[in-house]
Formats: C-alpha cells, structure tokens, sequence
C-alpha cells in the first residue's frame, strides 16, 4: 500500500501519557463487531456461573430423569408438542431419559467453558515456561527442548485425546481429564511462539541496556521480557479458546470426551441425527450454543489482536482502517 | 543445489528421530501408566486368570525398556506369537496382536487405510481449492462486499465443528432433499463412480471444516504481501492489480499456505476421525474409536503410531516444499 | 513544456498537512533535489507525481502535472502508463523494493512488457540490457537471481535497471543512496550522473543529505514542514543560503575537511583492547567479525571508530563494554584484565526506539543502575534521575512518560543520562546518531562533548559517517573486514591518509561545494581500489 510509503514522513505520535493497557482498551473499544462479541462472552460466562440459581427458578436440574415425559412406546420421544415445551421444562426435555433441556443446555456451558479455560491455562503456562526456557537457555538446553516442542506439535490432538481417555480409569473427573489432555498435549505452537519471540526481544538493544546496568538474567526475564511476552501469547491464547471448545465438544460427541450424566454440548449432539424431526431443538439448540460460544470467542479473539497489534490491523483491516483500504481495492481494480 | 540437498536429508534424519521419540512417548504413556495395565488391557470383566494371561503376554514382568524394544524388534523383525495351541507368525511391521479380536494390528490398520486416505487426501485437494481460492478471492476483492460476506463466511466455518457441518449435511442433503444417498463407502478399485458418490459428503464435510482456515491465512498473508515495500515498487511502474494480487502476493502467501497444510495435517487427522464416525465409514478413525471405547490397548498404540507416522511424514514433505517455496530458508 | 509542473500541492493525511502549498517545476533534461529533514514532505512529493497517494486516503490539492499527464485528474489507465513508462522511481531500500521470490531479470521483464507489447522473451532480453547498462558484470546469468542473492550497491543498480527499461523522461530517485555504504553510494550516484548525460532525462533527487544533493543535481529545493523554504542552482543556494532555515541546516551539517578543538585527555589509559578477535558461526561456516584489534583509550579522549557495514565496528563495541566475549584476546580497564560487563564502561545505542523498553517509563530505565546497585532510597533515585534528566537537556517530571512520547533525538538523551546514572569512566557510543536528522545530531554531538569535558568522559564513538567522526574524535581508527587498517591522530588521518582505503572512503564522501564535488568524481575514476 502507499501508506507504507507515506508512514516514515508522518511525525511521531506526539499522544499524552497512556500506558499499554489503556491504549488496548481503547483500540478494542473501536471495534464494534468485537465489542458486540465481548457481550456475548460475557454473557455467556454470566449464564454459566448463574447456572444453579436460573435452573432452580425453572424449577429443575440436569440429572433427573422424568420417564412420563417421553412416551417409551415410540422409542422415547418426548411427549407433547415441540419436543414436550412446556411451562416446567422450558426448552422441552431430552429423548429417551426426559432430562430438562434448558437445565443440561446451561450447565453444558460450565463444562465448555470450563474445560477450554482450563486447557488454555494449562497450554500458556507450558508453552511460555518450555519457550522461554529454551531461548534463554544454552545451545544444549535450547536444542533438547526444542526437540521436544517439535514432537508435541506433531502428535495429533484428537488422536492422542482419543487414546488418552481410553487409558485412564473412569473414576477420574471426566472434564478436567479433558483439559488437562488437551492442555498437555496442545501447547507446542504457543511454545515455539514464545520461543520465538524470546529470541528476538533478547536481541533488542534495551535488554543489552539492562545487562549493562548490572541485573542479572532472572530480573531481565521478568522485567524486560516476560512483559514484551504478553501481546503475542494473549493473542494466540485468545484463539485458543475457541478451538479448545470445539475439541471438547468433538470429543465428547464421540462419547469418549465428558461422560452422562454431566452434561455436554457435544454429547447432546451425539445422538440428535436420530431425533431431529420429533425434536429438532435437541440438536438445534446445542448446535446453536456451540456455534455461537465459538464464534463470539474467535471474533473477540481477532478483536484482541487487533488491539495488541494495530500494525498487523491496519494490513488486515479489522476496524478503522477499512475505509482506506476500500479505496486503494477501487483504485486497483479499475 | 547442494545445500538443498543436505537439507532434505537432515529433515529426513529428523524426522526419523522424531518418531522414535514419538513411539517411546507414546509407548511408556499407554503401557507404564499407574494401575494394572493387565487388568485394564483385558477389560473390568476378566477373570484373575484372564488378567494373569494377558499379563504375561505383555511381558509385564519384564522392565519397561526391555518390552519396548521387543515391540521395536517387532516393527522392524516381525513376531511370533504362540496363542496355546499353534503359533502365528506375525511379518515385519508387526505391531502386536489385538486383544478383542486376536487379528494382527498391522492387518486391521492396512485393511481401513484405504477408506481414511481417500477421506483425507480426496478432502485435502478440496479444502485447498476451497479455502486457497476462498482467501485469493478475499484480498482481490478487498473492502467490497464480496469480501465481506466471505469472511462473514468464513468465520461461521471455523465456529462450527466438523461434526456439527457434517450432522447438518446430512440432515439437509440426504435426509430432507434426498439430494445424495447416505455416505456409504465403496471401494476404487470396486467401481470408482460410487466410491465417489459415497465419499462426497465426508469430503465436502472435511474440506469446509478445514478450507475456513486456509481462507483466513490466504488473505491474511496475502494483504501482508500487498502492504510491503516492493508492491509499492510495481504500482509505481504501472503493473495491474490482478498481477500484483495473483502474481506477486499470493507467491508471497504460498509459504506460509504450505506450512499452515502441514501444521493442519494432524487437526485434519482429528477431523476425519468425527467424519468418519459420522457417516459411519469403515476407517482408522472409526476403528480408534471402536478399540478406545473397548480398551484394546495394542490396537490404540499401533494406530496412534501409524497415525503419527503419517503427519510426521506430512510435516516432513512440507518443510521441504517450504524450503522449495522460500528459498532463504535454505541459504539462511 | 516542463517535464513537471507543481502548482500549489497540499497533501493531507487526516489531520496532519504534510505538503502544504508546494509549486515546483523542473524542466526537460533538468536536475532537481528536495532536501529536508524527516516530516519535512519530501517524499510525499515524489509520492504525488506518480499519483501514488491515489485510493489511500489521503487528500490531494493543487495540480500536478508530469510530462504532460494531469495526475490528479487522469484516468486510472493513463496513470498507469505514466508510473513506469514516462516517469520512473527508484526507492531508499532496494532489498525491500524487490520481490523476493522471483528472478531479477523477470520482474524488470514484467514492468517492460506492462508498457511495450513485445514478447517475453524480448522482454527478458530488454531486462539483460539494461542490467548491462547499470554496469552488472555477467548480466545474463545475473539476471536469473533473486534480490538476496545480490549485494546492496547491486540491487540500487538493478532497480535503476528497472527504472530505465521503459527510457523514461523523468527519474525520481526517493532517497536512493541512504541505505548503502559510503563508497558505494559514490558509485551509485556517479552512475545516475552518467546515465543522466547519455539519455537526458530528468532527474528529481529526494533525500535529507545535502551532499549527496550537491553532487548530483543542478537545482535544489529546501524543504521544511512541508514548504519551500528556498530555491534556485545548487551552487547559490548551499553558498550563500538566503534563508535562516537553510544557513541553520547547513551549519549542523558535520563537515569532513573542518579540524577539531582537541578535548583535554591526560595520558592515563582507561580501556584497552588486546588482540581482540571474535568469530561468528561453527565450522565452514566460521568467519572473523573481528580479527586481531588492539587499541587504547585515554582519559577524556575521543577515539572513533570509522567503518562500513560488515566491518566488525559493532561487534567491537559490544566487546569493549562486555555485552560479547571475544573468542581470542583480552579487554582490560584500569590496567586489569575483565570479563563480562561493567558499570565503569556503558553504552549509548544506535537505535532509539529498541534501545528503550517501551513498557517502563523513562525515569524507572534510568533508574535501573542505580537501582542495581543497590539504591534502595526512592527519594534519592528520583533525585539523582531527575538530575540526570535535566543535564541532558530534559525536564525532570518526563520521570513517569514512556518512550513513545518522545522524538528520536530525545530519546538518545534518555539513552545518555541511563549510561550516565552508572557514573562510568568509559561511554562506547555505537551509531549514536545515525538515525537522527543533521540538526538533531548536531544537538547531540554537542551534548557528549559538553558532558566529556565535564566529567573527564572517555568515549568511544563508533559510526559509518566519517564527517561525523572527525567532529568528534581527538584519534581515529579505520576498520574494514574486521580489521584496523589505519589509527592515528584525527587530522592526521583525515589530511593526510596512508591506506589506500582509508583514501578511497574519503573521496567518496559527498562535498558540499558542487566544483568540488565534480573534481572528486573524477579522483574517484583514478582511486578505484577494490
């Protein structure tokens, strides 16, 4: 673009004493779709902490069984209109066992969201920890570990999460067993991020500064890199998020993820092809859940980056500079 | 070129490497976890004699290394294995008997290859004209409401799991239109125009999965390309949008495509494993699952290996093909 | 009819007027520079011609007019057979300004066949000419190399081949030579001067060095805050400047042939430098950055350090304040032998904006010697931080801002007063103001020699611009492939050089005076050493 080309001649932002953390709130405030996302996150998150209280104003739970909703005659479809809607059951109750719908839905969010923060959790702190460590580490040290993230990033997640679960005995808490797998198994790309990033902030001059004033590696780490960290990893987590809960879900559809009776979006899908035209809300309404959580956290994560990295905005548009853009694609194309 | 050369042989070295680490991994993980292994191999219904049995077949007496270099000698040597009565040989690759079935682990895998491979290589050639082509079409469109809606598009294939695309094709496609018959598989080598026919679905199901990614990363890398320093260079001598967005930017997104390709690989993998539940193809994936849910320990390790094998591979051709794309990467 | 015609040009990016009321014109055959300093506008300019600032979002006024092509009014197609094919540009970073992935003879190919309707293959024979042209040895086979595989100097030459493909009326050359070594920009510039006399074209010159505009061009524009400041023959303007402005720039501009007022040193040697000898690199690939150095420095002197890139000058620096381990050879202060860094000797780095962390406010970055020392008193920290902060030309509540909020040249200031807060004997000052505009630098060579005086510094001044060299160094060594290849005392080494390449470096620096810069390229012809 020739606004690279004008870039250099423009003076230096000449902006008033705001510190990284205001200037990141201001960029994501501009965005709008990201903003409309961060709502729906927080929404979401709102709804699964209040779970126990907004189930017991509908009055149910998500591991009872009501047999005399669903007619066992016709395999178990639920009876009544619109897969059994009613003022008890809000959202209608599931096939076969008459579990309340609207009580699994929102606890099934605890478990998405729970098992991918986990996981993300887990998959930052070994990423940054084996990353860092090898940047900083000598030739040996920086070659083992390295070894090691190249092996961790070519075990196949699903693969390894499928076997994982097989081995390990039932009595375990099925969704931390699912994101401590995840978390271990998937933290090779935020590694070889941190890594690389380390690297290169390693080389920058102000490091060779603090060196010069007399601290030793460890308060350098802190100080100076671990902050210079941040952007990147906070984005890549960001991402993560999404992702985890879609791993979550596949594999619990798969039944092998987390087990009944807690409930999971995933699971519920599992066996919804089946019901889907006496009760079409069993799979809608966890495909729409899903869909949705994803979607808002992947947006909301764009948005971060964007915040984070306005350079790497501007190239891909996400916000203001969009209106410029649409004019340089004008001039092109004509 | 030498240097290219070298290059191609320390990524095959390392590659090497990186499975035997993988299968060690891979086998003190499954076979050195706390707890009976015996006792869990055969299953919570076995009787002590049962898990007596199948102890000793797994050596269990022996020190962990010792087994896992038999199971290597089995790999590269072969096996025989006495089952009371007579003995079987199992032939180099062997991996071991299954605990179910008591067929060898490397002819279950052979016998499933075929389905998984056409899923996954017929889906690749999709998701990347799909997803490649998707992203091209973004950047050259960029600002208008082309692009718009295909990133609009775009997002809503990456929020939405396979298994959930795949549940909605089918429900759609062969359950309310009766556009397509249910997925069924049917050999090539049987009659290619059904083979076809029955995998269309898990493919279109896998590549749009997948194609979202490769969409994103497209445009990304490419309006990276358009905003450096020598696009500049050819608009100022007058060279056309339609070179510089097909010619010189997405040369520029090619690399990281390829990488992005091999990095995939192993979600794609995962990916197949939800298709082929789905639709209910008789491949690895389908099979894993099968052997998962019943504990059938030398089935699970032998495919995992297989399975890891083949994204190693994959990542293995794919930094070669990187270096052939990005020429630095070799000089520098 | 002028070859280009500006009248009344403003260009606006958002708020900010970055050209404001420019009128230029330049004639058929003739030569034009714009000299300013960084935000003056200039590049803008060169940008308008071409009708670049099209679709960005910037606001364009006033009329210009390119060998008889209205840019702001022409259709998209005639702007594209102007850029290229009746106006061409060469750009500041020739690595950068090239794609990396294809050959250099296609993409020159590429731009021929956008404005000609031959074949490729004609095309591709056009490319090797021209490249012969530019004087690329063996242009045939180096045509079929990518950027990378060439050298700096190289590639300005192959984007000067691009830009003569299509015989163009006019050349606009956006500071071509700034990113290259000193004798190779005189090879560059000497080759424009060339093909200047052979095609008559018209050249307009962009660039910040005045010298550089006094070898090449026959007019010059002064420009400041995106005005004319002042106009005419080059000869005139850079002689006898009318304007305050242009006597003011002139007068920071660091001289090559000026002598300097040697500062007090004593004889005491406070670093010496034994043998220094550090590789890079395991196996065939090892290479000397730097091989067998030895040197010393006295109390209050200034020794500089002149070299072009790839000559070891930085990797040095590094090795004399402890931040690299030589491989061979030692460096000792105070008469001991050292390893590892030291308060005692401190550095100043090249770039403003890595040399600061963003993150932490300027006083805690000043702060952290004193901190590391052991300081625990925060009233006593900002004390002496604020203190530091006011000598060095700051206030002392820019305490809490960030790095951000300042311009490049104070920002070397912060990187002053942080080696200072050390209370160091010995400061290296590795490219201290390369990447400041000449008024800035000025200011900045100023305050080193007044803290020098004061405190009794040492100073080692390491940088690739010899004119700034001789300003400050009392002795000066000149190093090339890792070596040093000529020391002695600075005006004995500038006046009378004994190393052929000692020679060749300064008579390639530009002269400010255009006689005298005519003269040298002609000495220039008769030292061409290799």
């Amino acid at each position: 673009m020739s606004e690279a080309l004008v870039a250099t001649e423009v003076p230096e932002a000449s902006v008033s004493g705001t510190s990284g953390a205001r200037q990141f709130w201001r960029r994501l405030r501009a965005q709008r779709a990201a903003m409309v996302a961060a709502f729906v996150v927080a929404l979401l998150v709102l709804v699964a902490l209040a779970a126990p209280l907004l189930t017991a104003l509908e009055g149910q739970d998500p591991t009872s069984y009501h047999p005399s909703l669903v007619d066992s005659a016709r395999g178990g479809v639920p009876i009544g209109s619109f897969g059994g809607i009613s003022a008890d059951h809000w959202l209608g109750v599931e096939p076969q066992t008459g579990r309340d719908l609207f009580a699994r839905l929102l606890y099934g969010a605890r478990v998405s969201l729970g098992v991918a923060l986990t996981a993300t959790a887990v998959q930052v702190l070994l990423g940054v920890v084996v990353g860092v460590a090898a940047a900083l580490g000598n030739r040996w040290v920086d070659q083992l570990l390295s070894r090691i993230t190249d092996i961790i990033v070519a075990m196949p997640l699903m693969i390894m999460a499928l076997a994982l679960l097989a081995i390990v005995p039932s009595s375990f808490s099925r969704p931390v067993l699912v994101a401590l797998i995840i978390g271990f198994v998937a933290w090779g790309t935020i590694g070889k991020i941190a890594r690389a990033q380390t690297l290169t902030l390693k080389e920058l001059d102000y490091v060779a500064a603090a060196r010069l004033s007399g601290w030793g590696t460890l308060r350098i780490a802190r100080r100076e890199l671990l902050p210079g960290l941040a952007a990147p990893v906070i984005t890549y987590a960001a991402l993560m998020v999404p992702a985890n809960i879609s791993i979550e879900a596949s594999l619990s559809f798969l039944g092998v993820g987390v087990k009944p009776p807690t409930p999971s979006w995933g699971q519920m899908l599992s066996s919804a092809d089946v019901w889907y035209q006496a009760a079409p809300q069993y799979l809608l309404l966890p495909a729409a859940a899903l869909f949705l959580t994803v979607l808002a956290l992947t947006v909301l994560g764009d948005g971060v980056r964007t915040a984070l990295d306005p350079r790497a905005a501007s190239r891909l548009r996400i916000g203001t500079g969009r209106r410029q853009e649409s004019k340089a694609g004008k001039e092109g194309s004509a | 070129m030498s240097g290219f050369t070298g290059f191609a042989l320390r990524r095959t070295v390392s590659a090497v490497l990186t499975l035997l680490a993988l299968s060690v991994i891979i086998y003190v993980v499954f076979y050195a976890t706390p707890g009976n292994v015996a006792q869990i191999t055969c299953g919570p219904r076995c009787s002590p004699e049962q898990v007596h049995q199948v102890a000793q077949q797994l050596r269990l007496d022996d020190p962990l290394y010792l087994r896992y270099w038999h199971f290597l000698q089995g790999i590269v040597a072969g096996h025989d294995y006495s089952t009371g009565t007579s003995v079987e040989h199992c032939p180099a690759p062997c991996l071991g008997l299954s605990y179910q079935s008591d067929q060898q682990v490397t002819q279950i895998i052979l016998n499933k290859l075929p389905v998984s491979l056409s899923l996954v290589l017929g889906g690749m050639v999709l998701w990347l004209l799909l997803g490649v082509g998707t992203g091209v079409l973004s950047a050259w469109r960029r600002g208008r409401f082309t692009e718009r809606a295909l990133t609009g598009l775009t997002l809503a294939g990456i929020a939405t799991p396979a298994f959930v695309i795949g549940l909605v094709l089918m429900i759609v496609v062969c359950g309310q239109l009766e556009i397509l018959p249910f997925p069924e598989y049917v050999a090539f080598s049987d009659d290619p125009e059904q083979w076809m026919w029955g995998l269309l679905l898990p493919w279109v199901t896998l590549a749009l999965a997948e194609a979202a990614y490769f969409a994103r990363l497209t445009r990304a890398s490419m309006l990276e390309t358009l905003a450096e320093d020598h696009i500049r260079t050819f608009r100022a001598y007058g060279v056309g949008e339609r070179s510089i967005v097909g010619r010189h930017a997405l040369r520029g997104a090619l690399a990281p495509i390829i990488a992005l390709n091999a990095n995939d690989f192993g979600s794609a993998v995962g990916g197949a494993v939800l298709v082929e539940s789905l639709f209910g193809l008789p491949g690895i994936g389908q099979e894993l699952v099968h052997a998962v849910t019943v504990v059938d320990l030398p089935v699970v390790v032998g495919m995992v290996l297989v399975i890891g094998f083949f994204v190693v591979l994959a990542n293995a051709v794919a930094d070669v093909l990187y270096a052939v794309a990005d020429r630095r990467v070799v000089l520098a | 009819m002028s070859l280009v015609h500006v009248t009344d040009l403003t260009v606006e990016f958002g708020d900010l007027r970055a050209v404001d009321g420019l009128s230029v014109r330049l004639e058929q055959g003739a030569a034009l520079a714009l000299v300013g300093e960084s935000g003056s506008g200039k590049s803008t300019v060169a940008s308008a011609l071409l009708g670049l600032h099209r679709g960005t979002g910037a606001r364009v006024g006033g009329s210009v007019e390119v060998a008889g092509v209205d840019v702001q009014r022409a259709p998209d197609d005639d702007l594209r057979r102007l850029r290229g094919g009746k106006a061409a540009m060469v750009f500041q970073d020739p690595l950068s300004s090239l794609d990396p992935y294809y050959a250099i003879g296609d993409q020159i190919a590429e731009v021929y066949r956008v404005h000609t309707r031959v074949s490729r293959r004609a095309a591709r024979a056009r490319a090797v000419e021209v490249l012969d042209r530019v004087g690329i040895p063996d242009a045939v086979r180096r045509s079929r190399a990518r950027p990378h595989e060439f050298s700096g100097g190289m590639r300005q030459r192959a984007l000067i081949a691009m830009a003569l493909a299509c015989e163009p009326d006019l050349l606009i050359a956006d500071e071509p030579t700034t990113a290259l070594d000193v004798t190779v920009q005189a090879q560059i510039l000497d080759l424009l001067h060339t093909l200047r006399q052979e095609t008559g074209m018209g050249l307009l010159l962009v660039t910040h060095d005045v010298g550089v505009a006094a070898e090449s061009v026959d007019d010059v524009l002064v420009m400041r805050h995106g005005r004319a400041v002042e106009q005419g023959p080059v000869g005139a303007v850079l002689g006898a400047p009318a304007e305050a402005y242009t006597r003011e720039l002139l007068a920071a501009v660091p001289r090559v042939d000026a002598p300097r007022t040697p500062s007090r040193a004593s004889g005491e040697v406070v670093l010496e430098a034994k043998s220094l000898r550090r590789e890079f690199g395991r196996g065939k690939k090892a290479f000397a950055a730097v091989d067998d150095v030895s040197l010393t420095v006295h109390r209050g002197e200034t020794l500089g350090v002149v070299g072009e890139s790839g000559s070891g000058k930085t990797t040095l620096g590094r090795m004399l304040v402890g931040l690299l381990e030589p491989t061979a050879g030692e460096v000792r202060h105070d008469g001991h032998a050292r390893v590892g860094v030291n308060p005692a000797v401190q550095m100043v780095f090249q770039d403003p904006v890595s040399s600061l962390n963003p993150r932490r406010s300027v006083g805690e970055s000043i702060a952290d010697p004193l901190r590391a020392r052991g300081e625990r008193d925060e009233k006593r920290i900002r004390g002496r931080v604020t203190e530091l902060l006011e000598r060095v030309g700051l206030e002392g509540a820019h305490y809490d801002r960030y790095p951000h909020e300042f311009s490049g040249g104070q920002r070397q200031r912060v990187g002053i007063a942080r080696a200072l807060a050390a209370d160091p004997r010995v400061i290296v000052c590795d490219e201290p103001v390369s990447a400041l505009d000449v008024t800035t630098q000025a200011q900045v060579v100023a305050l080193l020699g007044e803290l020098q005086r004061e405190l009794g510094l040492a100073l080692v001044f390491v940088a690739h611009d010899l004119a700034v060299v001789r300003q400050v160094s009392d002795r000066v060594a000149v190093m090339r492939r890792g070596r040093i290849v000529e020391t002695g005392p600075a005006d004995e080494v500038y006046d009378n050089p004994r190393d052929p390449y000692t020679k060749q470096l300064l008579a390639a620096v530009p002269a400010l005076d255009p006689r005298i810069a005519a003269r040298r390229r002609a000495e220039r012809r008769e030292v061409a050493v290799t």
